[in-house]
């Protein structure tokens, strides 16, 4: 089952939870089963035909843009971090 | 005239801009890849950030926008905020700094030391409410404020003087890792690199952000800096807190670098980039400030939890 690390403006969402486990083979089918557990999600997730622009999903630490996006592999042992688009410097 | 034809190397070298040391870390290299990496701590105030400070204020000077005595106005306390507190005090103009309420005093004691004015804003409502409190300011008198998240000199910067003192010093560049911040740094390097090595990977390392320094409502709140191209790059690597200030410990340790903890980070995900590599490739990165500016936050012994409402660079 892979784990899903939530920020702290998702988990309004989530009733609270800061991680879920959910399954699922790819990014996409594991949105879909969060999605189907917290309904509300779905909006603040998805964007035009796919993920919302403010909204930087890593697995394994790593950006699944440069990846295979949705269809990006999720491996049983496999952190899956949901990050909001924030500006530094 | 424009970004590009303005002759950017020369204004920052007329403000005290300097070439920066390219230093190998051999001691934290994998077998086989090299990693070399800047050293921007060495810049007039400690950051890189006094090239990206110097080019917006040379554009918007050329510009007309920027004429002799006009007042800046500014929203970061952090690197950016006190280099162009530092270059306001150099070219006469007087500026205005918008800091969240709870920013440490050296950060305050700095910017007035350059003369700055400072402003106060909520503290609950992070850097996105200082920036909409300067907006506002900036508006209501006139003042000038230059934006490094969507200000094109941001990345010209780069694009003119970090990226061509890095093709200068080595013969070849397999892949560029830097911090994810404004996206000046990976837009301007990336693009200078490219022009003579096109294969070159170039790799944002995200480093730990505190959501509530940045005082995000929801998900929609975020910001894609402008400037930033996310198909620019080719790939992007989270950083953990406490792998950034492991990898920061081994680097003041063990390389001697007194770096900030963002260096950490870059130099994190140049490790990870470079372990993918054949034998034989050289990887560059940017240490972006310095230790000092963050010891008395106790950086050095901080943990993921502890750390997650500190302003980090």
């Amino acid at each position: 089952m892979a784990r899903i690390k939530l920020p702290t403006v998702l988990r309004p969402h989530t009733e609270g939870s800061a991680v879920v486990e959910v399954d699922g083979r790819t990014v996409g089918e594991v949105f879909s089963a969060l999605v189907e557990r917290y309904p509300s999600l779905e909006s603040q997730l998805r964007g035009d035909g796919g993920l919302a622009v403010f909204v930087n999903v890593f697995v394994d630490d790593e950006d699944i843009r440069y990846l295979d996006g949705l269809d990006t592999p999720v491996g049983d042992d496999s952190e899956i971090t949901i990050l909001p688009a924030v500006a530094g410097g | 005239m424009t970004t590009s034809t303005l002759d950017l190397a020369a204004s920052l070298r007329r403000w005290g801009i300097v070439r920066t040391p390219l230093v190998r870390l051999r001691r934290i290299e994998p077998p086989g890849v090299a990693i070399y990496a800047k050293c921007e701590w060495c810049q007039p105030t400690g950051s890189v950030k006094d090239r990206v400070a110097a080019a917006m204020v040379a554009r918007a000077t050329a510009e007309g926008i920027l004429r002799p005595g006009v007042r800046l106005v500014e929203a970061s306390s952090g690197n950016t905020g006190i280099a162009l507190a530092r270059l306001a005090a150099v070219t006469g103009h007087p500026l205005t700094v918008v800091v969240p309420e709870n920013v440490t005093e050296e950060r305050i004691r700095l910017l007035e030391a350059f003369g700055a004015d400072i402003v106060l804003s909520p503290p609950d409502e992070g850097s996105n409410g200082a920036v909409r409190m300067a907006e506002r300011i900036a508006s209501e008198h006139g003042w000038v404020m230059l934006h490094q998240y969507e200000n094109p000199a941001n990345v010209a910067a780069h694009e003119q003087t970090t990226g061509p003192e890095i093709v200068d010093e080595l013969d070849q560049v397999d892949a560029f890792v830097a911090c994810l911040g404004t996206g000046g740094t990976l837009m301007g390097v990336g693009r200078a690199l490219r022009r003579v090595w096109p294969e070159v990977r170039v790799v944002a390392a995200e480093p730990p952000v505190g959501e509530t320094i940045a005082g995000l409502r929801t998900l929609a709140d975020g910001y894609v800096p402008p400037i930033f191209d996310p198909d620019a790059i080719d790939g992007r690597l989270l950083v953990r807190l406490g792998d950034a200030l492991a990898t920061l410990r081994r680097l003041v340790a063990t390389e001697g670098l007194a770096a900030g903890p963002s260096s950490g980070a870059a130099v994190h995900a140049a490790v990870r980039v470079a372990r993918r590599l054949d034998a034989g490739s050289v990887v560059v990165t940017i240490l972006p400030d310095g230790l000092e500016r963050y010891l008395s936050a106790g950086i050095l012994d901080l943990d993921d939890e502890r750390a997650g409402g500190l302003t980090l660079w």
